[in-house]
């Protein structure tokens, strides 16, 4: 009853335009990848999602030769028959052979592919089966091909491949998160690594499958690897990690399939280099991890060094009670220059810490309190260098400068806790309270 | 006489068939704290993977509570070097340290609101409790350290095998960390430690190891942490041994 | 210029792209850079798609140059990831292949279409591999590019060989590694560029690989290695055009190059394992035999010099056998026993091989007691397990070292007395 409502409601909104399956097909491959993708590279084995994704034709060629039909099972039975004997062959390779494991895998999915690719050429005639397509996909075609529940048949094998996914990442989270983040431990907890590595495997095979059937085997590495990176640098937690991927995932395909619209080009193309726009976007600005948020940390970091120095030195040159006035330029100069340094004294001016006089700057009452405080932790540090550290006088300067702007209230309390005078510095001036 | 926690009996362990350890034999009684010592590549590490089940033995076997070890998973916790933890990985401490309660969870069973306190007392325990939101490069080392200590605490175990604890830590989590293994010695359990650090090893351990390719000798402290033995230790390797284990690894070329 | 035939030119072009696949390839496997090749093979089609919409025809070195552009590109951008952000080498690879391709895919739309006077078949056999269409030119082309790599390597081979072999010595002894690694990097850019439009991209990845491991089963030494992986390369190109008329040209190739790599795993001299498992087979034949003959020793030895005839139910109880009869019947061929009725007796040259038996297991039994702290309970088996291996060199040195301390019998210029009780089942 409540079925057929949903049905009929379904029904009025009419049949999805081409636009749409293509959509649709493309968010749910990359959703599906993204899930399994996390752990692959997590594992550090993102090479595997390649390797596998390519290996897996013979599989299917046989499949196909066997039952004469593109239908569903056979096909999984074969990719994942494909792929466990690659991923079998090659840790043997590596493990019994030494052969290295990099070299082993390439040779191995390699060797799968070449042969996928004669028996293509073999039986190619009654399967309609073009290696072009099992690169770039065909995306394209998909509103055209055969149905399958009323959606076209590669939505449908998607479908299926991330409802799989979905499930055993599901039921086995804890299993997998603990295997990929210290197998040691999985296994003396009776986790076998080996056997969740192997079921791992088995879900990057089923997964390319969906490459053979829509999308190209370019998208589905990509997918494996792109959106999953991407969300690496976007989170610290796991569960976060897979659900930005997803979303991730589908932000490429629908960014690609628009600007695959808008210059009239491959769909399938235009996604990954979607996807690949994505990671670099997050290389930039990841809050935590990205380029320009360590840039700007840096800078401010540098800002907090150049109002520390600004202020010491006008401190110390009340200090010495001298007549003139640095002016702006001076000043600047004198902490090493440049428009950072510029705006450091900027910045100072306008918090109210130095103001301008006549002939230059001077200190405010309150940046003469906070001048005081960072002199007090470069006198306290070179005190406690020569007196604890034992130090030769002329070397505790440099040190001390570097040091001072990172001394809290804490560690002050502590110096002066440890070094008995101290009203002096070791250059014999005053230590400000 | 306490039960035996641990012992290990007629155990070899090789690597692509070179014995790194020659026929160990040894018993550790309960509530020991257990110093595992021996120069570099006397097989302190392989000692303890061996008791895992995380490399396979050549010959002899290992028994907890005087069973086999498959049968007694529960009993074990473990604290891996830290050296072979991915930082970068997408978890917090608080995600690590529930990690722990996943062995007694056994497959498919989530954790639930009882590991969650676990884990949350655990870290409490080692002083941790404000960082249980933090991805865990932010620590420091000693940090690190101290999380993972709250992870084996958090499996309950009866005894617990810690490679290289004092690794690169800073004073005060050194001391920290003797704290809790004295405090898991009186709670009955039997702790061993991979320790580097000779001077300190009286103070902290009751029961030592002493360890080069082959067992030199295992038993309370004060009777075993001797010159002599510490001699025979470190008084350079058995060069003949080391011949006799580089033929087998070549005349054996198939593992 | 001599004309060659067009299934001479494409064997000739086939053998120049695999033998110096094989060389490059040698130092990309001992770099740990095996699925760089794979890397540079999808990195290059944008680079030989743009070529082609700049210059507007198919010319081979545009394209390639292109493609070397794009190649060196990819290079850049997966150091820049490695050195500034979180995300792990094997990902990199990954993320910088298949988006590269990805836009190589997209510019392939573009230069398909009809506007830009595309030549589909052209660019397509860039992903896929089409030696049929070789011209002299290419010939050429791959010649000079064969001829400077050779340069390469001859000019810096100790250099190359450092660095692959030890960075951090190489760097500290002054070499600069970093130009000498992008050297090698280069090589395998220009070589994996140039060949993709005979074997295309997937199957470029292999002919880096492939002859390289398989050249390592035959060797130990880096300068044969780069010999014999040469010869394979270019033996696989040639017979793999040859045999492989008829299927795709790459794929051919590769498939022959794998079964020389199978051929090489199987029957490779001491690395290969038949060789090896023959080894293993000899040793533990080995091990049945001496095991008798010390059986047969400890249960004469009661009655020595005199050799007694024993009753093989004896010899069957002493210790656990696989197939007891066999091992008599080989002793029985070498003179060493005679075999009889349920009953068997060493013959003197048999009694002379089993006392130098007995006596190395009996000082590695000492040995392990005086030097090794293993009780005397435990050292039978253990010895049972390493008497078979000791070198000569090595007993030698174990009995003039027992002797020097006084702890060798009397009579152990014989044979020394057991330093355990004999039973059977020990």
């Amino acid at each position: 009853m409540r079925i057929e409502t949903i049905i009929a409601a379904l029904a009025t909104l009419g049949e999805p335009s081409t636009g749409t399956w293509i959509v649709l097909t493309g968010i749910t491959v990359n959703a599906a990848c993204a899930l399994v993708g996390c752990f692959l590279i997590l594992r550090k084995m993102s090479m595997m999602g390649d390797a596998l994704s390519h290996a897996v034709l013979p599989g299917l060629v046989v499949a196909f030769v066997l039952t004469g039909s593109h239908s569903m099972v056979p096909m999984f039975i074969g990719a994942v028959i494909a792929g466990l004997l690659t991923t079998f062959l090659t840790q043997t390779l590596h493990q019994y052979l030494r052969v290295p494991s990099d070299a082993s895998m390439g040779i191995v999915f390699t060797a799968m592919f070449a042969i996928g690719v004669v028996l293509v050429k073999q039986f190619a005639g009654g399967l309609h089966f073009d290696i072009g397509c099992v690169y770039e996909g065909a995306l394209e075609y998909v509103p055209f091909g055969d149905r399958v529940a009323g959606m076209p048949r590669q939505l449908f094998t998607s479908l299926v491949v991330l409802l799989l996914n979905f499930v055993v990442l599901l039921v086995l989270w804890k299993e997998l998160k603990l295997s990929a983040f210290d197998p040691a431990l999985a296994t003396t907890m009776g986790f076998s690594a080996t056997s969740m590595h192997y079921l791992l495997m088995v879900l990057v095979s089923v997964t390319s499958v969906a490459s053979f059937e829509a999308v190209g085997s370019i998208l589905v590495v990509a997918m494996l690897i792109v959106p999953a990176s991407t969300a690496h640098l976007l989170s610290d937690r796991l569960g976060w990690m897979v659900v930005f991927s997803v979303l991730i995932g589908t932000a490429a395909a629908v960014l690609g399939f628009w600007a695959a619209t808008y210059w009239d080009t491959s769909i399938s193309g235009m996604m990954t280099v979607a996807a690949g726009c994505l990671y670099a976007v997050a290389v930039l600005v990841s809050p935590r991890y990205g380029l320009l948020s360590s840039m700007l940390r840096n800078v401010r970091m540098s800002l907090l060094v150049l109002r520390d120095d600004v202020l010491g030195m006008l401190y110390r040159l009340e200090e010495l009670k001298s007549e003139k006035h640095f002016s702006s330029a001076e000043t600047s100069a004198a902490v090493g220059g440049g428009w950072l340094a510029s705006f450091a004294i900027f910045q100072l001016q306008r918090s109210g810490n130095i103001k301008g006089v006549r002939d230059g700057l001077q200190l405010t009452e309150l940046g003469r309190e906070t001048a005081q405080k960072l002199v007090r932790s470069h006198r306290l540090w070179e005190t406690y260098l020569v007196e604890q550290l034992g130090m030769p006088l002329d070397h505790v300067h440099e040190p001390a400068h570097r040091v001072e702007h990172y001394i809290d209230e804490d560690i002050q309390k502590q110096l002066a806790a440890e070094l008995d005078t101290s009203a002096q510095d070791p250059h014999g001036r005053q230590i400000p309270d | 006489m306490s039960q035996i926690a641990f012992e290990v009996h007629d155990m070899t362990v090789a690597y692509h068939r070179r014995p790194v350890l020659w026929d160990i034999d040894l018993e550790i009684p309960e509530g020991k704290l257990v110093g595992i010592v021996g120069p570099n590549g006397a097989g302190k590490t392989t000692l303890i993977k061996a008791a895992l089940g995380l490399v396979p033995l050549a010959s002899g076997k290992v028994e907890i509570y005087g069973k086999n070890y498959e049968e007694q998973r529960h009993l074990i916790g473990y604290v891996p070097q830290r050296e072979s933890v991915d930082w970068d990985f997408p978890v917090t401490v608080r995600d690590v340290v529930l990690m722990g309660t996943y062995g007694r969870l056994g497959w498919f069973r989530r954790p639930g609101k009882a590991e969650v306190e676990i884990a949350e007392r655990s870290l409490q325990h080692v002083g941790m409790g404000a960082f249980a939101r933090r991805q865990i490069r932010q620590l420091s080392g000693g940090q690190q350290q101290r999380v993972f200590l709250a992870r084996a605490l958090a499996q309950a175990a009866q005894i617990y095998f810690l490679d290289e604890p004092f690794a690169g830590v800073d004073a005060a989590t050194e001391s920290a960390i003797v704290e809790l293994l004295e405090e898991l010695r009186t709670s009955g359990k039997t702790v061993l430690v991979v320790h580097h650090d000779l001077q300190t090893v009286s103070d902290y351990f009751d029961y030592v190891i002493l360890l080069n390719m082959r067992l030199i000798a295992c038993g309370p402290v004060k009777d075993t942490f001797t010159t002599e033995n510490l001699q025979k230790t470190y008084g350079g390797r058995l060069t003949i041994l080391d011949e006799a284990a580089e033929a087998i690894r070549r005349s054996k070329p198939l593992q | 210029m001599i004309s060659l035939s067009l299934s001479d030119k494409v064997m000739l072009g086939t053998a120049l792209l695999g033998g110096m696949a094989g060389v490059v390839g040698s130092f990309a496997v001992l770099r740990g850079r095996a699925l760089v090749g794979d890397m540079l093979a999808h990195a290059a089609l944008p680079g030989v798609c743009l070529a082609f919409l700049i210059t507007g025809n198919r010319n081979l070195l545009g394209l390639s140059l292109g493609a070397l552009a794009s190649g060196l590109a990819a290079i850049a951008v997966v150091t820049v990831i490695l050195r500034w952000t979180r995300t792990k080498e094997d990902a990199a690879i990954g993320i910088v292949l298949s988006t590269f391709f990805g836009a190589g895919v997209v510019l392939l739309s573009v230069v398909q279409k009809p506007a830009t006077g595309g030549n589909k078949a052209g660019l397509h056999s860039y992903l896929f591999g089409e030696p049929g269409g070789m011209l002299t030119s290419d010939i050429v082309l791959l010649a000079i590019v064969a001829a400077v790599v050779l340069a390469m390597v001859v000019l810096f081979y100790k250099e190359f060989l450092i660095v692959c072999f030890d960075t951090d010595f190489a760097q500290s002894q002054g070499w600069p590694t970093l130009w000498l690694d992008l050297a090698m990097m280069a090589a395998l850019a220009v070589v994996t560029i140039v060949g993709l439009p005979i074997v295309g991209v997937i199957l470029m990845a292999a002919m880096i690989i492939l002859p390289a491991a398989t050249a390592r089963f035959w060797t130990n030494r880096l300068s044969m290695l780069l010999l014999i992986s040469c010869a394979f390369g270019a033996a696989a190109g040639v017979l793999g055009t040859r045999i492989g008329r008829g299927f795709p040209a790459g794929a051919a190739i590769v498939l022959t190059a794998s079964s020389l790599f199978l051929v090489s795993l199987l029957f490779a001299p001491q690395r290969g394992l038949v060789a090896r498992l023959l080894v293993e087979y000899r040793l533990r034949r080995r091990v049945a035999d001496e095991h008798l003959l010390r059986a047969l020793f400890e249960l004469s030895e009661s009655h020595l010099p005199d050799t007694p005839v024993i009753p093989l139910e004896n010899v069957r109880e002493y210790r656990h056998w696989n197939s007891l009869e066999r091992v008599l019947e080989r002793a029985r061929d070498d003179q060493l026993i005679e075999w009889g009725e349920e009953q068997v007796q060493l013959t003197p040259l048999g009694l002379r091989r089993a006392a130098e038996l007995t006596k190395a297991h009996r000082l590695w039994e000492l040995y392990l007691m005086e030097y090794a702290n293993i009780a005397p309970d435990h050292v039978d088996r253990d010895a049972d397990d390493v008497e078979h291996l000791l070198p000569e060199g090595l007993l030698v040195e174990l009995e003039q070292e027992l002797a020097a301390e006084g702890r060798l019998p009397a009579i152990a210029a014989e044979v020394p007395e057991s330093p355990h009780e004999l039973s059977p089942e020990t």
